[in-house]
């Protein structure tokens, strides 16, 4: 399925799918990309898109953005997802590029923007708490204002690939006695200051792509400061808006689904009786997909017109994740008692992989996939948010 | 259908339920898991001498005369410690072949090692392309004397790293999944020209593909009966792999229910939301239909019912079914928390991914089940 383009539009996608085909780098095709890349790989592809002009779509002209239209994001979006590429890092160019050009003051435009774009400062969120996960109002660490200084004491957790991380952007507490959402404020935080500590989280695929980080009077330069103290609530929302956009992952969800056809062709007989549970299961998530991407054509065509889409975003998010889910569900299934193995951390050529290479990532693309139903706002939360918002209950 | 459990039943119980709360807590079986050979000689022993064992095997070869009943009553307090040592392995799976189809000899010789502990054993019927069929056989046997040269691969075998003995399934005769020429054979796991490549398995067990290149081994019970004594095998594995997922269901909704009364989230305890509530509502629901129905699985399989293994691929498919949905909603309950290799609950969801692999997945059996009944 496919938008209908303007012959500009058109020929824009081509470009872009002929650009992709001719720089994509090879050595970042790993088995699996999220685990097995280092640092200087994952940004292989992010310093090539920079030099480029296309490292982000989203940003206005006058930052460093290639100033598209609704319709020529979305095109970008959809070739890169569907060629498989890594996207740049969205803590950097989706999450607090944005904060930072629209509620920043113009000394922090210039000092971190550039910096995003070439990809020399790696980002990384700290949001969540051990106590604030879905209720993220709630954060504790506190923030307290000493001369020029904000002294902060926190732990945040689940920060995504902070091991990599030169700044962190934080919610912090300014103001205790102020109601939840009116005492957070917005604050950068170089990962080098004294009393920033990062630990690895092992997950349950046994990767490490998350960490606790520990603050212990870490001192912060005031001029660190996002917009207004106190306010740091709506640019958290704002930025969350941002986050839940790109995350229907129609793209990936077509490739792993044209992946897991060919594991059933190669694997299960067409005798077998379980092919065609697998025939019916397969078209199933198909329709489902298919469903999904023409909302979400359905959302860019009314955005394409200047209508507000209102909490899409939620719904993009639960379905795109219990799509996801399934689909490597499915897969570590068809793979038969090949699942029964998974790849050990670090990842290593000389350590033994039964089956054939299709199916070596299947076992951990089905543990790492749990988590899609939990971050950035659990679905049980996104079904609150499109009940009280849609449907005013 | 409630059990009445016996005596010695109850005591089996309590006895293994004492054994692993002292030994083999969640930060024992970690360091079991993360040691060299991945698995603890010295648990071996004491479960042996426990007479865990001994537990199922008959009066006639040294056992306590347990039956599935034994077997179901350890597998659910194993389900509940997550043990890795190899019981269905050894005792179950090539313990319940010797006893059913070996020789006066081959029982006298080789199951008073495995109620001692002192041998463990692994089982070797999956291939390649086999995927959950016992009888797509493609390793061959000759005759040679009065002994059988076997040659080809063995798929996946669980526990093949630590077991000193081998069952392999061989064709004889036949074509690829001509049922009538598949024989099985004891084989000695140290034998020259057979060969491991070793791997870890999703829920932090060993396993191995096998290739034998012309190598001896003995046969265990007819010739051509391997597919018929395999699928009896399958019926007493089914058994034990459900009370082990049950043990593991009834641990994820406890700590699922617990932790719902502690985190708290918006000024009030996550349990509080009625949503959850359902959810847990629906996980306690699946916890007593799996448990059910494994109990009247284990219990015809103690008394022989026929059809016992068309009921075996209909629990195998509903309690897998069971086990996922626990898995997948006390992972979500927990939230990030259930995605840490740090907290049991992952460990948990992945030996059930596990034990819905071996010897069929919910769907393979769900399909088994529904074939039986028309053929019957």
């Amino acid at each position: 399925m496919e938008l209908a383009l303007s012959p500009e539009d058109a020929a824009f996608r081509d470009e872009v799918r002929a650009f992709i085909a001719e720089n994509y780098p090879a050595e970042m095709r790993v088995p699996n990309p999220e685990t097995d890349l280092s640092k200087e790989q994952m940004l292989l592809w992010h310093r090539i898109l920079h030099r480029k002009g296309w490292i982000a779509p989203l940003w206005p002209k006058e930052y460093g953005g290639p100033g598209w239209s609704i319709t020529r994001r979305f095109i970008f979006e959809q070739e890169t997802t569907r060629a498989g590429t890594m996207p740049p890092l969205a803590f950097s160019v989706t999450m607090v590029g944005p904060v930072i050009y629209t509620f920043g003051n113009e000394a922090q435009k210039k000092k971190f923007l550039p910096r995003i774009l070439s990809g020399e400062d790696w980002w990384c969120q700290g949001y969540s708490e051990p106590g604030s996960g879905s209720d993220l109002a709630t954060v504790r660490t506190k923030a307290v204002r000493d001369g020029d200084y904000y002294i902060v004491n926190g732990h945040k957790t689940w920060t995504t690939l902070a091991q990599h991380a030169d700044w962190i952007f934080c919610l912090v507490r300014t103001d205790p006695a102020a109601k939840p959402q009116s005492g957070i404020s917005f604050l950068l935080i170089d990962m080098k200051s004294p009393g920033v500590t990062v630990r690895p989280i092992i997950t349950l695929d046994g990767s490490h792509e998350v960490n606790d980080v520990f603050l212990e009077d870490v001192r912060v330069p005031v001029e660190n400061l996002i917009g207004e103290e106190n306010k740091g609530w709506s640019y958290a929302k704002f930025l969350l808006g941002n986050e839940r956009t790109s995350m229907a992952g129609i793209g990936r969800s077509t490739r792993y689904i044209a992946r897991l056809k060919r594991i059933v062709k190669a694997d299960i007989p067409e005798d077998d009786p379980a092919h065609l549970e697998f025939i019916r299961d397969i078209a199933r998530v198909e329709l489902d997909v298919l469903a999904l991407e023409a909302t979400e054509l359905r959302v860019v065509a009314q955005m394409a017109r200047a209508i507000d889409p209102g909490p899409a975003a939620s719904l993009f998010k639960i379905r795109g994740t219990e799509i996801f889910q399934n689909i490597t569900e499915l897969t570590h299934r068809a793979i038969g008692n090949c699942g029964l193995a998974i790849r050990e951390h670090p990842v290593s050529a000389n350590l033994f992989m039964p089956g054939p290479d299709y199916g070596h990532t299947a076992s951990e693309k089905y543990l790492n996939s749990r988590k899609l139903s939990i971050y950035g706002g659990s679905n049980e939360i996104q079904r609150n948010i499109i009940a009280k918002a849609v449907l005013g209950l | 259908m409630d059990i009445q459990f016996t005596e010695e039943q109850e005591l089996l119980g309590s006895s293994v339920q004492r054994l692993l709360r002292d030994q083999y807590d969640f930060d024992a079986r970690r360091k079991i898991v993360a040691s060299e050979e991945g698995v603890s000689r010295k648990q071996w022993a004491d479960f042996a001498e426990l007479g865990l064992f001994a537990a199922p095997f008959s009066e006639d070869v040294g056992g306590l005369g347990g039956g599935p009943l034994s077997t179901m009553i350890i597998m659910q307090e194993f389900g509940r410690h997550l043990v890795v040592e190899p019981f269905v392995e050894t005792v179950v799976l090539a313990g319940g072949l010797i006893e059913q189809a070996g020789s006066k000899a081959q029982k006298q010789g080789f199951i008073p090692d495995i109620i001692a502990g002192t041998k463990i054993w692994a089982l070797a019927w999956a291939e390649k392309d086999s995927r959950f069929d016992l009888a797509a056989v493609m390793t061959t046997a000759r005759r040679d004397g009065g002994d059988y040269v076997l040659s080809g691969e063995k798929a996946a075998v669980i526990a093949a790293p630590w077991a000193d003995y081998l069952i392999v399934s061989a064709r004889i005769s036949g074509r690829r999944d001509d049922r009538g020429g598949v024989s099985l054979f004891v084989v000695d796991r140290r034998a020259a020209n057979l060969h491991l490549q070793s791997f870890k398995t999703i829920d932090g067990r060993r396993a191995a593909e096998v290739s034998l290149n012309n190598v001896r081994g003995q046969l265990l019970g007819k010739e051509g009966e391997g597919v018929a004594a395999l699928e009896g095998c399958r019926d007493r594995a089914i058994g034990a792999l459900c009370a082990e997922a049950v043990g593991a269901i009834g641990e994820l909704n406890s700590a699922t229910l617990e932790y719902s009364k502690t985190r708290k989230q918006f000024g009030t305890t996550i349990g509080s939301f009625q949503v959850l509530q359902h959810r847990m509502v629906d996980m306690f629901i699946a916890h007593q239909e799996a448990l059910s129905l494994m109990q009247h699985l284990n219990l015809s399989l103690s008394t022989g019912e026929a059809g016992v293994s068309r009921l075996a691929s209909g629990a195998k498919s509903k309690i897998g079914y069971a086990g996922r949905f626990v898995a997948d909603q006390a992972v979500q309950l927990h939230g990030g928390m259930g995605m840490t290799d740090e907290l049991n609950v992952g460990h948990y969801f992945k030996r059930i991914s596990s034990i819905n692999i071996q010897f069929g997945d919910p769907a393979y059996h769900l399909l088994r089940y529904a074939r039986l009944d028309i053929a019957a």
